[in-house]
C-alpha cells in the first residue's frame, strides 16, 4: 500500500465515524447503514465472483437465510442477540458448505444457472412454509442487538457504529484474503482453473472455501439487515436482490477491493437523487450494467487504476502498457 | 380416470409452451454458447406486443403474432450485434452479466411502457369444444397444433435448407464453419431472430390462459434453462423432449403432490440432475 492510499484510507474511515456527528439528518444515516450492510453482501459476492470466477446468482438466498435465522432465533426462539447472531452465521455457512459441496462440481454456465435454481428454492420454501417463516406476511418484531455491557444499540447512530464496524471487519479479512497466498489461488483458479489444478493447487478445496465465507459473508449481512430494519419478507431472498448486488459490484469493480465501496455507494446516493424513478431505476441501471462490462468490465475502480497505471507509464516513457488496443479479432 | 386425461392434456399444454421457450434458449447456446438470461425478458416483450397490436391498432390476433415475431427477432438481432458480438472474445461471466443487464432493462422498459399491472389478452378462440366427452378450450387446443407445426417447420429448415444447415455447421464447429465459407456474423444474427421469434410465439399462444405482466419472464425462463440442461445444451430434440417431460412432470405433480409447490418441481428436477451430473444429462463432450 502507498502513503497516499493509506492516507485516503484512513480520510475514508475517519469520515464514516464522524459522519453522524456532522449530519443531523436521521434519513442519511438511515441510508447510509442500509449503504454498509449491502456494501457487506457485495463482498461475499466479490470474493466469489470477482476474485473466483464464479457467478453464484444464489447469495440472495443466502442473505435471506441470515436474515430469516437471525429473525426466527430472536423472535421466536427468544434468544439473545449476540448468540442468535452467531448461531445464524453458521446455520449460513453449514447451509453454504452443503451447497457449494454439491454446486461446484459445475462450471462456468452450468454453475450460475444452478446457483439460480437454489436461490429459487430458497426463495419458495421461505415464501411457502407458512408455519416456520410466516410466509408472505412476512417476520415482524425483530429485537435490535442487545446491550454489551455499557454499549446500547437502540439508537439509529449506535447501529450504524455497530454496521459500520461490521463492514470495516470484513474489509480487512477480505483486505488479508486477497493477499494472501490463498488469495492469490483462488484468483490463479479464475484465470485458469485447469492450469491451478496441473500446478499442484487443490480447487475443490480452494473453492468450497472461497464459497463458505462467501457465503457467511453474505448472512451476516442479511442478519445485520433483520435486526436493522426489524421486519423482513419472502422478497429478500428474490432474484432482484442478487441483481442488485451485481449491479453494485459491476459498478464499482469486479475483482477489486474498494469496489463494492464505490459501486454501492455510487448507485444509493443516484437512486436517492433520482427517487422519481424508483420503479424505473432499472431503465438506467441495466443499460448502464450491460455497457459497463463491454467497456470497462473492471468497474469504475479498475477504471481509475488502469487509467493510473497508463499515465505513469507516460510519465516514465517506458509505454509497455500502451498495447495496442485495436487488436483484429475475427472469426 | 378423467382428472388423469386432462391433467396430461394440461401438461401437453404447458409443455408446448416450455418447448418453444426452450428452444430459442438452445439455439443461441449452440451457436454462441451463452445461456442467454435475456430470453425470458424476450418473452415477455412478445407477449406484451401481440396484446398491444390487438387492443390498441385493432388487428386480428394471427397479423398480431406475426408482428410480434418480427419486433422481438429484431429486438434479439440488435442484442447479438451490440451486446453479444463485442463480447465474444471475453470471460464467459461478461456475457451473462451483459444479458442480465438487458433483462433487468427491458422489465423497467415493460413496466414504463404498459404498467405493472396484469393484464388479459383476448383471443378469438375462447369457446370451448367437446372431444370423447372431454372438454378443452379451443385456445389450449390451439396452444399444442401451433407449437407442433413451429417445430415441425423449424426441424424442416434446419435439416433441409441450407442456410439452416449452416446453423447446424456452426454449432457444431464455429471456426470449421468460418473455413468452409460461411457468413459466421449473419448465422449468429439468424439465430437470434428466429429465437426472438420463437420466444414471441410462445408467449402470445400461452398469454390468453395465462396473463400478460413484466415479471411474466422469470419462471417461464428459469424452466427453459432446466429444459436445456436436461436435453443437452444447444440440442434441439433435446429441448422439445424436455419441454414435454417438464410440462408433464409438472401438470401431474400440481394435481396428486401439491399445488402450492408445483414451480418447485423443475429446479429440484434440476438440482438432482445436476448433483448427479454436473454437466448435465446428454452431454456432448468437448464444451
Amino acid at each position: 500500500m502507498s502513503k497516499i492510499q493509506r492516507i485516503v484510507i484512513l480520510g475514508l474511515i475517519l469520515f464514516a465515524i464522524v459522519f453522524p456527528l456532522i449530519s443531523n439528518n436521521d434519513y442519511f444515516i438511515h441510508v447510509m447503514t442500509l449503504s454498509f450492510i449491502w456494501m457487506i453482501g457485495v463482498y461475499g459476492l466479490n470474493l466469489l465472483a470477482g476474485y473466483t470466477g464464479y457467478l453464484s446468482l444464489a447469495h440472495a438466498g443466502f442473505f435471506a437465510i441470515g436474515a430469516y435465522s437471525l429473525g426466527l432465533l430472536t423472535v421466536k426462539a427468544e434468544m439473545n442477540f449476540w448468540p442468535a447472531l452467531l448461531l445464524s452465521l453458521f446455520i449460513t455457512g453449514v447451509l453454504g458448505f452443503f451447497v457449494g459441496l454439491i454446486s461446484l462440481r459445475t462450471k462456468e454456465h452450468f454453475f450460475a444457472i444452478y446457483t439460480l435454481c437454489v436461490g429459487y428454492i430458497i426463495y419458495l420454501v421461505i415464501d411457502k412454509w407458512d408455519s416456520l417463516t410466516e410466509g408472505v406476511r412476512g417476520l415482524i418484531g425483530i429485537p435490535a442487538p442487545a446491550n454489551i455491557g455499557p454499549l446500547t444499540f437502540e439508537t439509529l447512530r449506535s447501529h450504524y457504529y455497530l454496521v459500520l464496524f461490521f463492514l470495516l471487519l470484513v474489509v480487512l479479512i477480505m483486505y488479508r484474503i486477497v493477499h494472501s497466498l490463498s488469495g492469490r489461488t483462488y484468483i490463479a483458479i479464475r484465470n485458469s482453473e485447469d492450469l491451478a489444478q496441473t500446478i499442484g493447487i487443490s480447487t475443490m478445496k480452494s473453492k468450497l472455501t472461497v464459497f463458505v465465507i462467501s457465503t457467511v459473508i453474505a448472512g451476516l449481512s442479511g442478519a445485520l439487515y433483520a435486526s436493522f430494519v426489524r421486519f423482513i419478507g419472502p422478497d429478500i431472498g428474490s432474484i432482484a436482490i442478487v441483481f442488485d448486488f451485481l449491479t453494485y459490484l459491476l459498478v464499482g469493480g469486479l475483482g477489486t477491493l474498494s469496489g463494492p465501496i464505490v459501486g454501492t455507494l455510487l448507485i444509493v446516493v443516484l437512486s436517492q437523487r433520482l427517487q422519481f424513478l424508483q420503479d424505473y431505476r432499472m431503465l438506467v441501471f441495466g443499460p448502464v450494467l450491460t455497457l459497463l462490462i463491454i467497456f470497462y468490465p473492471r468497474g469504475i475502480v479498475g477504471a481509475v487504476a488502469a487509467w493510473g497505471q497508463k499515465r505513469r507509464s507516460s510519465v516514465h516513457k517506458t509505454r509497455l502498457n500502451n498495447l495496442p488496443e485495436e487488436q483484429v479479432k475475427e472469426g | 380416470m378423467e382428472i388423469l386425461v386432462q391433467q396430461l392434456f394440461n401438461g401437453l399444454t404447458i409443455g408446448s409452451v416450455y418447448s418453444l421457450v426452450a428452444l430459442g434458449l438452445t439455439l443461441v447456446y449452440g451457436i454462441l454458447h451463452i445461456p442467454n438470461f435475456a430470453h425470458g425478458a424476450l418473452y415477455m416483450m412478445g407477449g406484451y406486443i401481440t396484446l398491444t397490436m390487438m387492443t390498441k391498432y385493432g388487428f386480428h390476433y394471427w397479423i398480431a403474432i406475426i408482428v410480434s415475431i418480427l419486433v422481438v427477432g429484431l429486438l434479439g438481432v440488435l442484442m447479438e450485434r451490440f451486446v453479444f458480438h463485442p463480447l465474444r472474445e471475453a470471460p464467459p461471466i461478461h456475457d451473462k452479466i451483459a444479458a442480465i443487464g438487458i433483462l433487468l432493462f427491458l422489465e423497467a422498459f415493460a413496466q414504463f411502457v404498459w404498467g405493472a399491472e396484469y393484464q388479459s389478452m383476448p383471443t378469438p378462440y375462447g369457446q370451448v369444444v367437446e372431444i370423447f366427452g372431454l372438454t378443452f378450450t379451443m385456445q389450449r387446443l390451439l396452444i399444442v397444433i401451433a407449437a407442433i407445426v413451429v417445430m415441425i417447420l423449424l426441424t424442416l429448415f434446419l435439416k433441409k435448407t441450407f442456410t439452416g444447415s449452416t446453423i447446424i455447421a456452426m454449432s457444431q464447429n464455429r471456426e470449421g464453419a468460418n473455413l468452409v465459407g460461411i457468413n459466421t456474423k449473419k448465422v449468429a444474427m439468424l439465430t437470434f431472430m428466429i429465437s426472438g421469434g420463437l420466444a414471441a410465439i410462445a408467449a402470445s399462444l400461452s398469454a390468453p390462459i395465462n396473463l400478460v405482466f413484466p415479471g411474466m419472464g422469470h419462471l417461464v425462463i428459469l424452466k427453459a434453462f432446466v429444459i436445456i440442461i436436461l436435453g443437452g445444451m444447444g440440442s434441439v430434440p433435446g429441448a422439445i423432449l424436455g419441454g414435454y417431460i417438464l410440462g408433464f412432470s409438472e401438470s401431474l405433480g400440481a394435481t396428486y403432490i401439491s399445488n402450492d409447490y408445483k414451480d418447485i418441481i423443475a429446479f429440484v428436477l434440476l438440482v438432482i440432475i445436476l448433483s448427479a451430473k454436473p454437466t448435465g444429462l446428454f452431454s456432448k463432450g468437448g464444451h
